[in-house]
């Protein structure tokens, strides 16, 4: 941790911010979240500091609340993606040969239909659930983790390292973790701060569709419709999760571009 | 013809440098960028027509040196003290505008890659003319009958219609010369040879080596000539300098250097390679037999091995010589089993070892171990040396914890490394160093063969001398028989038991090192021996005057 740049620094102390408050909504959160409170769209005061919402609720709780399951929901999905892109983009490498082709041409198909129209078709069949919005959010999303995995681990698979492990006799396992992992990560790391941004917009535009997260639970994406309106009559309830969103997306890639730092080195993270 | 240039009063140097000092910025993560002196206290003159040799391991600040007599500096390298004396004037304050007509006019350069410094869209003719024609010092005309001379000169075929080919249609020795008469063309006081023969093959370096001679005797340039081969720049050179970390170490006449050196480190690199190994006789049971090796890769239409057939014996060596493209790494892949062989056997103690490497036991493996050429992927940059080394003493043996770290530091005690080397990544070694540990890692497996490929190509020659020694020194201990590619003749004489000499996927000639060594000499292997440089003055034109073929290249 020492010699940390300010703007990772700062981008930590913001990411960390938002994760606790997600953490623990019930004891910081002043109010219930769905428990009405005053007139609809009040302006900020000293009883409601963001103001109230189309319902009369307090518009910090509901943003509070609201995190807690979209910050949830995209770190479940982006961890999903992660795990199964870049698993599978691996093996693809590592096997090559029709095994690659299969692989390589299914994630083609999935990744031809554009994903919004994807996940909404799937949503219209399907219970609309957490779980499910995580399933869905993630298995989408791992197409692209995939392809950049793939990518990455054919080159490395040429190594003479690689080729060395094999002559050994190692299985693939030990190729894939031990051998490939620890060298792709520099742009799976990068990838990843970017991934997880976009897994929060994807969650928001879902809610905002209606197709989401299900009212009466919070998230950013349905405080944005529910206030919508209001921007007519000049009442800013709907930008205030726009600005969360752009803050955490800063926050977090300041993060994602220091621990890049840390993995390109190949000392260890020793430095000089 | 051209403007009149500035000479230098009679009797004065062409080009005088006087305590010429080189610094760079270092940026290294996590710490404040500092100055670093790459280039310190060198002094020497060059007069009109005369050859200057720089020598030195990588480091050593040589090529610093031959482009600062450009005033360049490559890369954020400044010079910051001392002369550089150029005709008669200080160019190392001179302005841009200055700098811009003496490069190309007064003072060329030929480049190490001339690959990658051709570019590859253009006609060799139209890039051999351009400097020339750039600072108006010909006619397009003139300019191009000077090319043609020139080419003429350096003996490239064809020299009427050369120029009209592009890059790709010639060969890396033929490319290499179209780059001197590039650097030649304008007329030129001082040429800069930075490394130009060092990614030839040493039959084709001969060639090239020979042209380059020819033609700064009969243009009567004046040129350094910037290499790490001392047998090659005693060939060329006037006057040599040794370098060392950017200073130097000895500055004298040819003749004095390699017959008289004076410095203990000038005599290390004279007197590099003179290992003894005496041959051991071929046992009656060999370890390995390779039968009528054919082999090809993925959808060729010829093979890049035919009817390959070579015995190795148990502790003992085999070299398998050629130049590249001759097939010698292919026999290693087709030993490791990565490429089946099309026919013929692999037998080892005694037994068929299976074609393909997936159906192999784990105790055959061990047995075969590789040291590859280029140490630094050759190793997995994210582990250290424990977990290289370790692995294959944990896979093969199944040793952990304590046991596994105390084996771990005997091997590295073994390659002369000692402690404190465990813990260190690869990044964190030397190119030596390096190379150490991938012999370490192949030792653990405690194998019966080891096959080494190039493995001293990419080190200086002092680094490689070492390991050299290393090597030979493990198999008296061990009982280890290496096969041990290479296309440097010098090391095969250090330490080889028998020789198999390939040449286009064939084995030209085999025997032990006394037979294959030893006259009479088939055409190829005789074009071979001749042409690795030996440190004698005039080598190169009895070589010249006295071999049997011309090498492929030409």
């Amino acid at each position: 941790m020492k010699g940390m740049p300010i703007s990772a620094a700062l981008g930590l102390f913001v990411t960390a911010l938002f994760f606790l408050a997600a953490i623990f909504a019930p004891w910081i959160a002043p109010y219930s979240p769905t428990q009405i409170v005053g007139d609809l769209w009040e302006p900020s005061s000293r009883e409601h500091w963001l103001g109230t919402d189309n319902l009369g609720r307090d518009l910090l709780t509901r943003m509070i609340y609201g995190g807690r399951t979209t910050i949830f929901v995209a770190s479940a999905a982006t961890l999903l993606s992660f795990t199964l892109g870049a698993i599978l983009g691996f093996t693809a490498a590592v096997y090559g040969g029709w095994v690659d082709q299969v692989m390589s041409r299914a994630n083609d198909l999935v990744m031809s239909i554009p994903t919004l129209i994807f996940a909404l078709v799937v949503l219209s069949v399907m219970p609309v659930t957490i779980p499910i919005l995580i399933l869905v959010i993630g298995l989408l999303d791992s197409t692209r983790v995939f392809r950049l995995s793939r990518a990455v681990a054919v080159d490395i698979n040429v190594m003479d390292y690689v080729e060395a492990a094999r002559l050994r006799g190692e299985g693939q396992a030990w190729v894939i973790f031990r051998e490939i992992l620890p060298n792709a990560l520099s742009p799976l790391v990068a990838e990843l701060g970017l991934r997880f941004i976009f897994a929060i917009l994807f969650i928001s535009t879902l809610s905002f569709l209606g197709l989401g997260v299900q009212p009466p639970l919070a998230d950013w994406g349905g405080i944005v419709r529910d206030n919508r309106e209001g921007i007519v009559w000049g009442i800013p309830a709907a930008l205030i999760p726009a600005f969360a969103i752009v803050t955490l997306s800063i926050s977090v890639n300041l993060v994602a571009d220091w621990m890049l730092n840390r993995t390109t080195s190949l000392k260890g993270g020793r430095g000089v | 013809m051209s403007r009149q240039r500035d000479k230098a009063p009679e009797g004065q140097p062409l080009l005088d440098v006087q305590n010429l000092r080189i610094e760079a910025t270092i940026y290294e993560p996590g710490e404040p960028p500092r100055d670093a002196v790459i280039v310190d206290d060198v002094s020497f003159s060059l007069p009109r027509g005369k050859v200057l040799g720089l020598i030195g391991e990588s480091g050593a600040g040589k090529s610093t040196i031959g482009l600062a007599a450009l005033a360049y500096g490559r890369g954020g390298i400044r010079l910051t003290g001392g002369a550089i004396r150029l005709n008669g004037r200080d160019i190392r304050a001179a302005r841009p505008g200055e700098l811009r007509r003496l490069r190309g006019e007064e003072v060329t350069y030929v480049a190490q890659s001339a690959a990658a410094a051709f570019n590859p869209a253009r006609r060799l003719m139209d890039q051999v003319t351009e400097a020339t024609l750039v600072h108006g010092l010909m006619s397009e005309r003139e300019a191009k009958a000077r090319a043609v001379e020139l080419f003429r000169v350096l003996k490239l075929p064809d020299p009427e219609s050369f120029g009209r080919r592009y890059p790709h249609q010639v060969s890396g020795g033929q490319l290499q010369r179209a780059m001197t008469a590039m650097a030649l063309c304008p007329k030129p006081d001082l040429v800069i040879f930075d490394e130009p023969t060092t990614a030839l093959d040493v039959t084709t370096q001969i060639d090239v080596l020979a042209a380059i001679k020819n033609a700064i005797a009969e243009t009567g340039v004046a040129a350094l000539y910037i290499t790490h081969d001392l047998a090659v720049v005693a060939q060329v050179s006037d006057d040599i300098m040794v370098l060392r970390h950017g200073k130097m170490v000895e500055y004298g006449p040819v003749q004095q250097i390699i017959e008289a050196p004076r410095e203990e480190y000038t005599r290390a690199l004279v007197s590099v390679r003179q290992i003894d190994h005496v041959e051991a006789p071929p046992s009656p049971e060999p370890l390995m037999v390779l039968q009528g090796i054919t082999a090809r890769y993925g959808s060729m239409t010829s093979d890049v091995l035919s009817d390959v057939s070579v015995d190795l014996h148990a502790g003992q060596t085999l070299a398998l010589v050629g130049e590249s493209g001759s097939g010698k790494s292919t026999v290693a892949r087709v030993i490791t089993g990565l490429l089946p062989p099309r026919a013929g056997t692999v037998r080892f103690e005694g037994r068929d070892l299976t074609p393909a490497l997936k159906n192999r036991p784990r105790e055959d493996l061990r047995q075969i171990q590789m040291i590859y050429q280029m140490a630094d992927v050759a190793m997995n940059p994210r582990q250290t040396v424990r977990t290289i080394i370790g692995r294959p003493l944990e896979f093969y043996f199944g040793l952990r914890g304590r046991k596994r770290d105390q084996r771990v530091q005997e091997l590295l005690d073994a390659i002369e490394l000692g402690k404190g080397f465990a813990d260190r990544y690869p990044a964190e070694l030397s190119g030596g160093q390096k190379q150490r540990v991938c012999i370490a890692r192949a030792l653990a497996a405690d194998p019966k063969l080891i096959i080494c490929d190039e493995v001293t190509s990419a080190l200086d020659p002092l680094v490689a001398d070492g390991i050299l020694k290393l090597l030979l020194d493990l198999q008296k201990r061990e009982q280890v028989a290496y096969l041990f590619i290479t296309h440097d003749i010098a090391t095969v004489r250090a330490i080889a038991d028998s020789i198999a000499v390939m040449y286009q996927g064939r084995v030209q000639r085999y025997g032990t090192k006394t037979q294959v060594l030893s006259p009479p000499f088939d055409d190829y292997t005789d074009l071979l021996l001749s042409s690795v440089p030996e440190m004698k003055l005039g080598w190169l034109e009895h070589v010249l005057a006295t071999r049997k073929m011309e090498s492929a290249g030409n």
